[in-house]
């Protein structure tokens, strides 16, 4: 009778670690799509980036100060556009990490169960507006308010699309903080309070570093989206690269750069297209080198608890 | 809790597939077994459109796909005699894309699509890649794009520019040196220019700058750049400064916002942009024509894409007007024709891509 | 001694209140915040609404697009952004949801693992276009799939699957620990803690991770463009091997004709965007709302 039982619970356990072995191994396999993601992306930039630098110098590349692949006389500087890029990518998180944050500890520590459960979606719902229409609301909306409290505005300018960018930009930050912040136990908020702090102490200075890991992957998805979007910058920001820290002007980012040359007339052999992947390569290494800074940072204000 | 989920999941897949099933399906427009040439006349708003409609007899039904990409400058075109031709062969599906003029020559060449939209001709560099990959072409031009030039309506001293005033103004030296209308021109006002054009990657700048400037590509890079001509429309009429330029098309839509530049080519003759002006060819240098590639070996393999090309010449210049641009004359339709029927391949333009000073109508005679 | 024990119940008060106004003012500030998004998004749609509202109807259900603005429709748009939408989520959500797991209940802490999590933190940021790019040289060269509605959707979910797996992570990383520990000793396998536990409180939060994955996926315009997603079509895409067009991509068409009833019908088009976005939202918060269990 013994050895029947133990036969068969060693048959279950037999089974549930073949499952458990299976699940591991489909599971890594998963993981391991966004390895070969990465692989096939540099894959396709670098066969085109090689075939860039044998023809234009690397220095030239990183030290030029104007960037005219698409007219007569070409000169190849990137600095232009990646000035464009982290500018509208500051002043979109200017914007989107105060409110965000702000947003979250409202929904978190202060709102209702049935005030969060309303508003919640409703800030979800900024996130879904497809960039497109955040674009032209850029251009046709934002614009004109500027350029009426700021005359020399112009018609594209940087501005703009960071406000636009980050009201995009504003959900992500906050609903994943939010998670994180709803995450920490209930105990520690009660210890707090029951050594007399009130609801604000207790959200600054015990929650929110108590969720910061969380907050942080936050803002770095955050931060990966606004140096990566496209359509806003395409659309409100402008086509002129320029090395200028004015918000108000016209300037180009990278990504903005990339969607006007693919989409054009250039013939797709032209010096001028083969610039696309260079930019594009650039931007991928830029944002690599960011997350695995950001990556070990976050890392050092993990906190576990129980 | 996935039991839960399940048919929910189930019921928002279904609902999307059964979205498409049921959509009704187009009434078939019946095929006659002779040739005749129906004129339908439809009145859209105030305009009475007739569009010429040649039905042919086949063995059977005529059905299959054609794939057009390319310039979407030309695309507007290409989708009009589409609409029309599909309604008429309902079994036949017509998708156009944008991908751009080189993106679609690209794709042309690759054999990926059967015709290809361009708003320039053929490059050397995608005359090779065609070669190499064996695609023969025929070139047909199909409508002309006319290139206005545009001042806010307050400016009343810049009725009428010469292309030598242009060049002035737009010339890459002209990069933060002219910045005045006083500069263009003796007695224009002490004001401040502020200049607007086309995407610096569009057809529309290449060719304004090889017309004007003397060089493809050759500008000042301190003007304001759209791709998107509204948003150019938009700039114009809210800066009494501005000038510049962009598609007819978007004039037309926009009267009120915007006043014309006359063109002088140097002849004397301040010229407006219009339909007899741009089709005769007399404002110059700023016409364009517009074009379409045809996979050459397709259109005797395929009944559709030569019923298809047959009707895009002949309703082109019709459709063209509908759509904002200016039809060819009939010598130059005529001519394509000939070029379509005899399949003649290769460009009259030897590849070199540019158009500006050559009359199409020499160009196709010579042939 | 009575005189310092007032002296500190005095300043108590005083700080106390003083502490309580901070808190006050923050809470405004705080919902202030919650408010200016929420005003930036009725600014928008009042904007869209006002210029959309009249050119909304049925026609735009039933119709293709055409050059004549009365008869234009989003059918195939439509149909495209459903069908699209749907394969997405097929694979993004599984192979999303299952990467999170393995990283976050399996993943032991060597190099490689490292290595896999710094990939997919970077992955969030590429550009979409660049996406387009992978898709178009990958999926439609390559792999030979053309420009069909099954190389959108597997470029797609290249795309969003970094959302998935970053809020995946996190959501599973928030449950407590002592809930594993007591499966654990219970005698379950590390994967039967995960599915009959862990995943079971993780579930609202990777809900969240999903909805923003696909409100993304649902916008995106540029890389569409670059795999081939075309902008007129005037059929029914018959599956998922068939070419297609997507409502952002039809709508970015409409606003650059120069014909402004194409403007007012590109404003119609956002809203019915809008209304599939919220549809699919309000399924995933009705999910995660039954989801949830508070601890």
């Amino acid at each position: 009778m013994t050895t029947t039982i133990k036969s068969l619970v060693s048959l279950n356990h037999q089974k549930r670690n073949r499952e458990r072995v299976l699940v591991r191994a489909l599971t890594f396999i998963f993981a391991f799509v966004s390895v070969g993601t990465t692989a096939g992306i540099i894959y396709e930039l670098l066969k085109e980036t090689v075939l860039f630098f044998q023809e234009v110098s690397i220095i030239e590349f990183f030290t030029d100060t104007r960037w005219t692949p698409l007219f007569a006389s070409k000169r190849f500087g990137v600095l232009p556009l990646v000035n464009g890029t982290l500018l509208v990518a500051a002043g979109a998180m200017l914007v989107a990490v105060p409110l965000g944050l702000l947003a979250a500890i409202f929904l978190s520590e202060y709102a209702s169960e049935r005030l969060r459960k309303i508003l919640k979606p409703i800030l979800e719902i900024l996130a879904g507006i497809p960039t497109v229409v955040y674009g032209y609301f850029a251009l046709l909306f934002i614009t004109p308010i500027l350029q009426d409290l700021f005359p020399q505005t112009q018609i594209f300018n940087a501005a703009s699309a960071s406000i636009a960018m980050g009201f995009m930009i504003l959900p992500l930050m906050a609903s994943v903080s939010e998670d994180a912040l709803s995450a920490v136990p209930r105990s520690l908020r009660e210890a707090a309070y029951a050594m007399g702090a009130t609801k604000f102490e207790t959200a600054t200075q015990v929650v929110l570093p108590a969720a910061l890991s969380g907050v942080a992957a936050a803002f770095i998805l955050a931060v990966s989206r606004a140096i990566g979007e496209t359509m806003i910058v395409a659309i409100a920001a402008g086509q002129q690269p320029k090395l200028t820290l004015n918000p108000l002007e016209s300037i180009e980012t990278m990504t903005a750069y990339i969607v006007q040359v693919s989409l054009g007339d250039t013939p797709h052999q032209s010096i001028a297209y083969k610039t696309i992947f260079a930019v594009g390569m650039l931007l991928f290494v830029m944002t690599l080198v960011m997350n695995i800074v950001s990556y070990f940072i976050t890392k050092r204000f993990r906190e576990r608890y129980e | 809790m996935f039991a839960k989920v399940r048919p929910l999941f189930f019921l928002l897949v279904v609902a999307g597939l059964v979205l498409s099933a049921c959509a009704p399906a187009a009434t078939p427009a019946a095929v006659t077994e002779a040739p005749e040439r129906i004129v339908e006349k439809t009145v859209i708003q105030t305009q009475v459109v007739e569009v010429e409609k040649v039905i042919t007899p086949t063995a059977g039904p005529v059905e299959g796909t054609i794939l057009v990409d390319g310039s979407s400058t030309v695309a507007p075109i290409t989708q009009a005699v589409a609409e029309e031709f599909q309604a008429l062969y309902p079994e036949v599906r017509v998708p156009v894309g944008i991908s751009g003029t080189g993106g679609g020559f690209k794709k042309f060449c690759n054999g990926e699509t059967d015709i290809s939209d361009a708003s320039r001709p053929i490059k050397p560099s995608e005359v090779e890649l065609c070669q190499k990959n064996g695609i023969e072409y025929i070139e047909l031009p199909v409508a002309f794009d006319g290139l206005a030039v545009m001042v806010n309506p307050s400016n009343n001293f810049a009725a009428c520019l010469t292309v030598e005033e242009l060049k002035k103004i737009w010339q890459p030296e002209a990069e933060g040196v002219i910045t005045n209308w006083s500069q263009v021109r003796e007695g224009f006002p002490n004001q401040p220019l502020t200049l607007y054009g086309a995407g610096t990657d569009s057809g529309t700048y290449d060719y304004f700058t090889a017309a004007i400037v003397g060089k493809e590509g050759s500008s000042r890079g301190d003007f304001l750049p759209s791709e998107d001509d509204n948003v150019l429309v938009q700039g114009i009429a809210g800066d009494p400064n501005a000038l510049g330029f962009f598609g007819l098309a978007y004039f037309e839509e926009n009267q009120d916002k915007l006043k014309l530049v006359a063109i002088d080519n140097g002849n004397g003759n301040c010229v407006l942009p219009d339909l007899t002006t741009v089709s005769q060819g007399t404002y110059q240098p700023l016409s364009r024509p517009l074009f379409i590639y045809v996979n050459r070996a397709r259109v005797d393999q395929k009944d559709e894409i030569s019923l298809f090309i047959d009707f895009y010449l002949k309703n082109a210049g019709q459709l063209s007007r509908e759509v904002g641009y200016i039809p060819l004359t009939d010598e130059i339709y005529a001519l394509a024709q000939k070029r379509y029927d005899n399949r003649v391949t290769g460009s009259i333009f030897e590849g070199q891509g540019s158009t500006i000073g050559v009359s199409l109508a020499d160009l196709l005679a010579k042939e | 001694m009575s005189t310092t024990t007032l002296i500190r119940d005095v300043n108590f008060e005083r700080d106390l209140s003083i502490r309580k106004i901070k808190g006050k003012i923050f809470e405004i500030l705080a919902f202030f915040a919650v408010l200016l998004g929420i005003a930036m998004l009725l600014t928008l749609l009042i904007d869209v609404f006002f210029d959309g509202l009249p050119w909304l109807s049925t026609r735009l259900f039933t119709e293709f697009p055409s050059r004549f603005p009365e008869k234009a429709g989003l059918r195939s748009a439509l149909q495209g952004s459903i069908w699209l939408m749907v394969l997405t989520a097929a694979m993004a959500v599984p192979i999303g949801i299952g990467a999170g797991v393995y990283l976050e209940e399996f993943a032991p802490q060597n190099r490689i693992t490292r290595f896999i999590e710094i990939n997919v933190a970077n992955l969030a940021g590429v550009p979409s276009i660049i996406y387009g790019l992978l898709g178009l040289g990958l999926f439609v060269r390559q792999l030979g799939l053309g420009r069909t509605l099954i190389a959108g959707a597997m470029t797609m979910a290249l795309l969003v699957l970094p959302i998935i797996i970053v809020t995946t992570r996190e959501a599973i990383r928030a449950v407590p620990r002592s809930i594993r520990q007591a499966a654990l000793a219970l005698g379950a396998t590390d994967w039967e803690v995960s599915r009959d536990h862990v995943l079971i409180y993780s579930a609202p939060a990777i809900m969240t991770g999903v909805i923003l994955a696909m409100s993304r996926a649902i916008g995106e315009t540029a890389p569409l463009i670059t795999i081939g997603a075309l902008t007129y079509i005037a059929f029914d895409p018959k599956g998922p091997f068939d070419i297609f067009t997507v409502l952002p991509i039809q709508i970015f068409n409409w606003v650059s004709l120069p014909q402004s009833s194409f403007h007012g019908l590109a404003a119609a088009g956002i809203i019915i965007l809008l209304l599939v976005l919220l549809s699919m939202n309000a399924l995933a918060i009705w999910l995660r709302n039954r989801l949830i269990i508070r601890w």
